[in-house]
């Protein structure tokens, strides 16, 4: 599609977003925005959308087809400010070649490092302990008091050695673990640089005593922490899921920490996002939830934001983005 | 002896320590989850061959002289002697162990665990979540914390925790590993660390995490003085003992914005008064003193008092000694 003769291409932005990213694209580009921190609603964003070239837009925006015909034949790219993209129909945008583009590898450590984080403050119940001391439960110390279960010697198993699967591993080394173990579509090569060892899944469930979820939520997946899943699990174990809420079955999972098939669980994401307050799983002391918090730094955010403003001028300017997608 | 000696426990301990002293000695244990009271424990003491103590029970001269001169020696399940009157002990000929080394890597475990906590604002995130503040995923800029890949971190005291808190910091990406402390260790170099002065570290890091060990020299180290060396964005970590620093200073630092954020083990006093001024902000997370709370470490702490108390008993040398 071509430029319009005149003017700058329109872009719209759903969100507030860093600085970044609407530097990059104000030198180019006219742009609007849905000015708030909460997410647009779907009526907003059909009426905004027409006439764009671009869409800038976040993972709780739903892109379907209504959306991309609202915005119009004119419309190049669509440029998601995250790594997901189920909420975008890529196929649609496929058909009517719209750019569809994300921003892979920029926030990787940071998800790598709250990986980690999540993992550390399950294992040792930091939060549990902060929670005691604000509630006046902290007493004068006792030895067996809010025992936590330390890494050394522990066996740490990956659900999916991409990225970020691969950038927790290396994190873990040096805490002493006997081993890691992976498990994954097919085995990598470079698991061997953080002498991580390919394993059945059954192996992996069977085996661990920490699990790191750091895959993708496809229909192989889903739900594939369930209630077999968790009885076959060590009675000591610890999951950990900071890929995707629907890899793990809510319901079986708050039975497995009441019933103690496994001791604890750390989530940074869940089905539905937000998890209400009122969510059996969040009143259990032996579950951690987060919101959601798997690239937010400033570094990682900064970066999505000049990514997939850079996406969208790369767009514009036909050259390739860093981050494409298409459907299968 | 024909009459097996008594070992006092001042506190119910892990399974492990408590079945090793039960073979060659009778054990009288304080059970209850209260403190044992001051007057009770001089009573209870009287006549006792071996004291099991956890701190904050004071052991000194008022202890000793309750007690009577049959008491042979001290183990301490701890690695601080705060509690401990060494002159005392040394004055009575009284050996005294603790157990060092058993709970550096939970320690070292629980200040990288405090970081990650402190920089990715995890109370405050875990808090919109049981609030339920937490809204449709956070625009660019909601909770966002800080990335430690590329930063530089300063080591206040690279001894054993120190040492094994840096090795597991490595990984992380930090751009520059400074300490301090009052040598240079040999050691340095496994981790990449230089070594510095106090000042400089203050200056130059984006995360302080202080792992030394307290000394009459060092209390109040971190103070007004000190948060105005450091970077307005830093993060301060402190597993240390709250005596390292002055909390007013700390809390005038986090207000003002001096230090970005900070996360504290250990307080002044311990427990922290639930409205302590401390616990008001946003920006400081405070553990209850679990650096050492793993059931790995606590059992490897009450083995090694047992230990130190049967070797004591026989008037062996301690395996695990305090040098007084």
């Amino acid at each position: 599609m071509a430029f319009k003769l005149k003017g700058k291409p329109k872009v719209y932005v759903t969100r507030l977003v860093p600085q970044p990213g609407i530097d990059i694209l104000e030198k180019e580009c006219e742009l609007t925005f849905w000015k708030s921190d909460e997410a647009i609603p779907q009526e907003e964003l059909l009426k905004n959308v027409r006439g764009v070239d671009g869409l800038f837009c976040m993972l709780t925006d739903q892109i379907n087809k209504e959306v991309i015909e609202a915005a119009g034949p004119q419309l190049q790219v669509v440029a998601t400010m995250s790594v997901g993209f189920e909420h975008i129909d890529v196929a649609e945008c496929d058909k009517r070649n719209i750019v569809v583009a994300n921003t892979p590898n920029v926030s990787t450590d940071s998800v790598a490092e709250l990986t980690v984080a999540l993992l550390l403050l399950t294992s040792r119940r930091l939060l549990e302990g902060v929670t005691a001391v604000k509630n006046g439960e902290w007493g004068a110390w006792k030895p067996m008091w809010l025992l936590g279960t330390e890494m050394t010697q522990r066996t740490v198993g990956i659900l999916g050695l991409g990225r970020i699967g691969y950038g927790v591993a290396r994190r873990l080394r040096p805490f002493g673990v006997r081993k890691i173990l992976y498990h994954d579509v097919v085995s990598v090569s470079y698991a061997s640089d953080v002498g991580a060892e390919f394993v059945t899944f059954e192996e992996l469930i069977k085996e661990s005593d920490f699990i790191c979820i750091c895959c993708n939520l496809t229909a192989q997946t889903r739900h594939k922490f369930n209630k077999d899943t968790f009885k076959k699990m060590k009675k000591s174990a610890i999951l950990v899921n900071s890929g995707r809420g629907g890899v793990v079955h809510h319901d079986d999972l708050y039975e497995a920490l009441v019933n103690g098939d496994i001791a604890a669980a750390g989530l940074d994401v869940t089905e539905p996002e937000p998890l209400p307050a009122s969510h059996p799983l969040i009143s259990l002391s032996n579950c951690i939830v987060l919101p959601h918090m798997g690239s937010n730094t400033w570094e990682s955010r900064n970066s999505m934001s000049s990514t997939a403003a850079k996406n969208i001028l790369a767009v514009f300017h036909k050259e390739k983005p860093m981050g494409e997608v298409h459907a299968k | 002896m024909s009459v097996k000696p008594t070992v006092f426990f001042t506190r119910s301990a892990p399974p492990n320590g408590v079945a090793l002293l039960a073979q060659e000695c009778e054990l009288q244990i304080w059970e209850s989850e209260d403190p044992i009271p001051r007057e009770e424990l001089l009573r209870r003491v009287k006549g006792i061959h071996a004291l099991f103590v956890h701190p904050p029970i004071r052991v000194d001269s008022e202890l000793f002289d309750a007690a009577g001169p049959q008491l042979k020696v001290v183990g301490t399940m701890s690695v601080g002697l705060d509690h401990v009157d060494l002159a005392e002990c040394k004055k009575r000929n009284i050996p005294v162990g603790n157990t060092p080394g058993v709970l550096t890597s939970a320690v070292a475990e629980l200040t990288v665990t405090l970081l990650l906590a402190t920089a990715r604002r995890m109370k405050q995130a875990f808090q919109a979540v049981h609030n339920g503040s937490w809204g449709t995923w956070e625009s660019g800029m909601w909770m966002t914390g800080t990335l430690l890949e590329g930063k530089t971190l300063g080591v206040v005291g690279l001894g054993r925790i120190g040492m094994a808190a840096t090795r597991r910091l490595k990984p992380f990406g930090f751009s520059k590993i400074l300490y301090c402390g009052r040598s240079k260790k040999s050691y340095d170099a496994e981790v990449g660390a230089e070594f510095v002065d106090f000042l400089q570290l203050l200056k130059e890091s984006d995360i302080v995490i202080a792992t030394c060990s307290i000394t009459d020299e060092n209390k109040g180290l971190f103070n007004k003085r000190a948060f105005k060396a450091m970077k307005n964005t830093s993060i301060f970590i402190n597993v240390t003992r709250g005596a390292l620093v002055n909390q007013d200073d700390l809390f005038e630092a986090l207000t003002t914005g001096e230090i970005g954020s900070a996360g504290i083990d250990v307080t002044t006093p311990e427990p922290l008064a639930t409205d302590d001024k401390l616990l008001s902000l946003s920006n400081l997370t405070v553990s209850p003193h679990i650096g050492s709370a793993t059931v790995e470490s606590r059992s490897a702490m009450c083995e090694v008092t047992a230990r130190n108390i049967l070797a004591g008993l026989k008037g062996e040398p301690l395996p695990s000694p305090v040098l007084i």
